[in-house]
């Protein structure tokens, strides 16, 4: 499995679920991880 | 995959290259999280979008995945909740076997 430092230098793209995990909740996630978020969004799968 | 996504992937991937950017997923089903994954490596497997025969080879993880990675506090404030309603082992299962599939694991 991927490591943190994996993220470090890495630019980030959330593709969040309205019915699973939203973008934003993904986001803070990340935000505690590493790497630059670009961009969130949540998708309805629907 | 929605279209606009899809460009927006393709776009990011082109402007800082596809060994910079990492796509993470919050697909509530195996299923659509698999299909979104496939997306970002090999291409719109629909043939319906930009990515539409466009193999970016881009490393995708679902949010479950990172869950040792992420503040614990964190991750109990956004994400245990829906932890509890969706099959989570079937999603990680689904992530691991495209990645396989395409890439190396």
């Amino acid at each position: 499995m991927v490591s943190k430092e994996f993220f470090a230098d890495k630019k980030i793209c959330i593709l969040g679920d309205r019915d699973g995990i939203p973008g934003p909740a993904i986001a803070e996630c990340m935000q505690t991880v590493g790497g630059e978020i670009l961009f969130t969004s949540t998708e309805c799968f629907v | 995959m929605d279209m606009a996504n899809q460009a927006r992937i393709k776009e990011t991937a082109e402007k800082y290259g596809t060994d910079k950017v990492v796509v993470i997923l919050g697909g509530a089903e195996a299923e659509s999280a698999g299909l979104t994954a496939e997306t970002v490596i090999a291409g719109d497997p629909t043939y319906a979008g930009p990515l539409t025969n466009v193999a970016l080879g881009l490393p995708v993880y679902h949010i479950f995945e990172l869950k040792d990675l992420i503040d614990p506090q964190v991750y109990e404030d956004q994400i245990s909740m829906m932890e509890m309603v969706l099959n989570v082992e079937e999603i990680i299962t689904e992530m691991s076997d495209i990645r396989s599939q395409y890439q190396d694991g």
